[in-house]
């Protein structure tokens, strides 16, 4: 009885530049693992993306996290899948996508932190930088 | 060129300062639900608008205004009010939409 | 123009489900058209039929469910963030379908526009 016909969207051919901001640090909130989860999702889909991580964001991906004594997941791990990602379509060249993991250096350094704390390999930007980053992006997604 | 949504109190969170560092020069910044109070002149946190005027061009989303009794305050100068329609009109008008939060 | 709408939030404790209706809302008297609203982490809560709110304020549940109705706006509700929440098919409110999060990055490659509504 639906109408499914607008459930169904051409897509073929559609390459857009995703940008996935994280600014908020885990376990406070929930939007750090569901972005996560987002961004899995979505190299299905085989786009472009900038999984970005910006103010308290860069906290997600600190290394050591121990969760035990809140009893909480400890999702931290999961971040080496989309690293994971990223080398697999830098390397096979039959997939058009250009992945890349973004720490922005003010954010870092405020907290004094440094890409030796971090959990995964990143590229540090200032902010000037990624700012016209940003600025190219077709879809920004956050929380 | 991209349109920036900030919708939390300068005084709340750092969601606007973020969005003031990161966003590019000639972007459009529209301050919506609390984020309106940025919009606010004389207080201690217009100058973070004020001061870039000549960076960004700034809106303000009228009803978020007039629902927190604001309207009767003086924004800051150059800051424009648009409603639903002109929100519209402003995502149609820029390439991607940006919503700090 | 093809506009996709993100939904962060539940009805009533955040304001982003309000500022998505209404701007869903203007996107269509302009003539839009708004191919999808997915609704993701607390966001799964705005189709919840249970939510009874008092009689003389919006029933944002119902507003919603109106909308796609009269305008054929696919309304997703997250699978995931769902079950999280305890927002299933035997609550689910007219007008919501639950689906995957596939949904999201979909509409987002088909739109035009993709807004995300927020705390």
């Amino acid at each position: 009885m639906a109408d499914d016909s607008r459930r169904e969207f051409d897509t073929e051919g559609v390459k857009k530049r995703f940008m996935f901001v994280n600014r908020r640090a885990p376990y406070g909130s929930i939007y750090a693992l569901e972005i996560l989860e987002m961004v899995l999702i979505s190299a299905a889909f085989e786009q472009h993306a900038a999984i970005v991580f910006i103010d308290d964001g860069v906290f997600q991906i600190k290394k050591g996290q121990d969760t035990e004594a809140l009893g909480m997941k400890n999702f931290s791990p999961t971040y080496r899948v989309i690293e994971m990602e990223k080398h697999d379509a830098d390397e096979d060249e039959d997939i058009d996508m250009v992945w890349r993991i973004i720490v922005e250096r003010e954010s870092m350094e405020a907290r004094g932190l440094d890409a030796d704390d971090l959990i995964v390999g990143v590229e540090v930007m200032a902010a000037q930088d990624l700012s016209a980053l940003m600025a190219e992006q077709d879809v920004v997604l956050g929380g | 060129m991209m349109l920036h949504t900030v919708n939390k109190s300068p005084f709340e969170r750092n969601a606007l300062e973020s969005c003031l560092r990161l966003a590019a020069s000639g972007c459009a910044v529209l301050l919506i639900e609390d984020g309106v109070i940025a919009a606010l002149a004389g207080t201690s946190q217009s100058d973070t608008i004020g001061g870039r005027m000549g960076d960004f061009k700034f809106y303000v989303l009228g009803p978020d205004i007039d629902a927190r009794g604001l309207a009767d305050k003086p924004l800051i100068d150059g800051v424009k009010v648009v409603d639903y329609g002109g929100f519209v009109d402003l995502v149609a008008e820029h390439d991607a939409v940006n919503a700090w939060l | 123009m093809k506009f996709g709408i993100v939904v962060n939030e539940g009805p009533f404790t955040h304001q982003a489900s309000d500022s998505a209706y209404l701007f869903t809302k203007a996107a269509l008297e302009k003539g839009h058209q708004v191919m999808r609203v997915f609704f993701y982490y607390d966001g799964v809560n705005n189709g919840n039929k249970l939510s009874s709110p008092q009689a003389d304020d919006r029933n944002l549940v119902k507003l919603w469910g109106d909308l796609a109705a009269e305008h054929k706006v696919d309304l997703v509700i997250c699978v995931a963030a769902a079950l999280r929440r305890g927002i299933k098919d035997e609550i689910l409110a007219e007008g919501f379908r639950i689906s995957g999060l596939g949904q999201l990055i979909e509409a987002s490659m088909a739109a035009d526009r993709t807004l995300v509504f927020g705390d």
